[in-house]
């Protein structure tokens, strides 16, 4: 039986079709790594690594160009830290109330707004944060920095902005992610510690959160993946200098970067805008091994 | 009596750093309910005024003096249907090979943790990638083949997994009884496995859908920004390899560097009632699929 249908050609044919199909995805990943890398790293030869990674002036079109990007990996890394730090629990709470607080009909509201965050288009986010965030940023900039001689006005458009834009989208990811890990936790363990006499919140924070501790942290990473590779929302909130990532100051990230100077850089420049885009995919990356080295684990634990 | 004693005891149990921690809990809860419904609200007031039959069905033009959206949706719709046209018999493939062909190795390991990068990767490298490869490389320039197959790069890891799910949910008794019937692996597949799995597949597909409608970053480069609706029928076929802008983009580009708020909000209604749409129907499907199981 089994011997017919391997010598079948049907058979054959359609097994190395799939096979085919399944190995696609290696190549992709494959000659993605090898384009950044190739496109990436001549910049980095041409301008000197330290210069170019560790520079502090970013001005590609003037007469003697500089090609500094501490400026932006700094920002891409503080952005992304503090909309982690802002997001993370509001989405912890909010798994929380999901799973161990609301009744089926508050979930019911709860957890499709949560679904419906999550599938608004990045630009929205930017368009809403055009219109309400960065006016409102920038009255409190006129107030903070009031008869201030150094401080560069922005309109508004700057880091908090861009900190509260990714704060909110990344909250679907981690309250997904949590959710569901929260969930995972054996009844027995929240019966035992009610009978033993704690408190439900108690419960919670001392006995679910912790047994729940390596998917929440997950989702967590997810949220750091999302935050750094967000791209159009925030290049509409964040204004468009590099500039240290002070609250305040215009900034630009890793991913506003390329968006708005890919259009028009030559040369030098462009190759240059290749190298932010290698010094993304490494970030991202990192990201990635340590995503699945902790979901191995987890798979190895249960 | 016993209703005193709960009282008290409820009274000891509650202490105020739990309440506190309640209200934090409800207020995040309520932040989440209320920030969607701000922006959807927000979004509608401003836009839906701008959304008319006009906006909808012409192509803003100074001459003519019109401001429409129609080649923008076009493109949208192209885009879409060019690359799930690709990207579902790949990754549904794909599925059918890990789950039913495979066994465990190093392929498959390779397979998995290839696919678990892709998703991970941010729009804006496939946006470089497809920009370098299918743009240059292969010389398809700005195009919304260009963009189409950058996207189905981008999009594979969705429909792979969704339908490796649905595969899994297939009972084994399915395959045992085709097989013991004298079925071989591929025809099982084909009139027992997929058809089971259909909703799952078609769950997929449709997230997907959802995720092209709202993408942005990965063709900004790729499929450019052209807004102009093909000239005739044809036109359509040649629409394939230019230029051309999807609602996302127009939006990003109507706000930022045009300056035409009017017309980005009449965008982002027309991308906010898709997305919903998309939505719903995956929830419908989905609750479908679990009644479907459970008998």
């Amino acid at each position: 039986m089994n011997r017919k249908a391997k010598k079948n050609p049907v058979e054959i044919t359609a097994k190395n079709i799939v096979r085919i199909c399944a190995v696609i995805a290696i190549f992709a990943v494959c000659s993605i790594t090898i384009y950044m890398i190739a496109e990436g790293t001549p910049a980095l030869a041409k301008v000197g690594v330290p210069e170019l990674l560790f520079g502090t002036e970013w001005m590609p079109t003037a007469e003697n160009p500089s090609y500094g990007i501490l400026y932006i990996i700094l920002s891409s890394i503080v952005g992304t830290a503090l909309s982690v730090a802002i997001g993370v629990p509001i989405a912890l709470l909010t798994a929380v109330f999901l799973t161990d607080i609301a009744n089926k009909k508050l979930a019911a509201v709860v957890q499709p707004a949560v679904e419906l965050l999550a599938a608004i288009p990045s630009v929205i986010y930017g368009l809403l944060g055009m219109m309400i965030l960065n006016p409102l940023m920038y009255k409190l900039e006129k107030i903070i920095f009031a008869g201030s001689e150094t401080h560069q006005f922005t309109g508004g458009s700057n880091m908090l902005s861009a900190i509260i834009v990714l704060a909110i989208m990344i909250l679907p990811t981690v309250v997904n992610v949590s959710v569901s890990s929260i969930k995972a936790v054996s009844n027995n363990l929240r019966g035992a510690s009610l009978a033993l006499g704690a408190s439900k919140i108690q419960t919670i924070f001392k006995v679910v959160l912790p047994a729940a501790k390596s998917g929440i942290l997950t989702g967590v990473v997810l949220g750091i993946g999302r935050a750094l590779g967000e791209a159009m929302a925030i290049n509409m909130v964040a204004g468009g200098s590099v500039n240290l990532p002070l609250p305040f100051n215009s900034v630009r990230f890793l991913t506003t970067q390329l968006v708005s100077e890919m259009s028009y850089a030559e040369g030098l420049h462009r190759e240059v805008l290749f190298t932010v885009g290698l010094v993304l995919f490494v970030f991202i990356m990192i990201i990635n091994l340590i995503l699945q080295r902790m979901r191995k684990r987890a798979v190895e634990n249960d | 009596m016993t209703n005193l004693q709960n009282t008290s005891l409820k009274a000891k149990i509650k202490r105020p750093k739990d309440k506190c921690l309640y209200f934090l809990i409800y207020f995040c809860a309520a932040l989440t309910v209320v920030l969607l419904a701000g922006i959807i609200i927000y979004v509608v007031v401003r836009g839906i005024g701008q959304v008319n039959w006009e906006f909808l069905t012409t192509v803003t033009s100074v001459l003519q003096g019109t401001v429409g959206i129609a080649g923008n949706i076009v493109n949208t719709l192209m885009i879409v249907i060019i690359t799930m046209l690709i990207v579902t018999p790949v990754g549904v493939g794909a599925a059918i090979y890990l789950n039913e062909y495979a066994k465990p190795g190093k392929l498959v390991t390779a397979i998995e943790f290839a696919t678990e990068t892709l998703s991970g990767i941010p729009s804006i490298i496939f946006g470089l990638f497809g920009m370098m490869f299918f743009g240059q490389t292969l010389g398809l320039g700005y195009s919304i083949l260009t963009g189409s197959l950058t996207l189905v790069l981008m999009v594979l890891p969705l429909v792979t997994r969704n339908t490796q799910e649905a595969l899994k949910t297939v009972p084994d008794s399915y395959r045992h009884g085709a097989v013991g019937l004298g079925a071989g692996k591929w025809y099982t597949i084909r009139t027992i496995l997929l058809p089971s799995a259909m909703p799952g597949i078609i769950t997929g597909v449709i997230l997907a859908i959802g995720r092209i409608v709202g993408e942005s970053a990965a063709l900004l480069f790729t499929a450019g920004s052209a807004k102009l609706l093909p000239k005739s029928f044809m036109g359509i076929f040649e629409k394939i390899f230019q230029s051309g802008g999807t609602l996302t983009n127009q939006l990003y580009l109507s706000a930022t560097s045009e300056g035409d708020f009017e017309t980005a909000f009449g965008i982002a209604v027309v991308l906010l009632i898709l997305v919903l749409l998309i939505n719903f129907g995956t929830k419908r499907l989905s609750a479908k699929f679990d009644l479907t199981r459970k008998k």
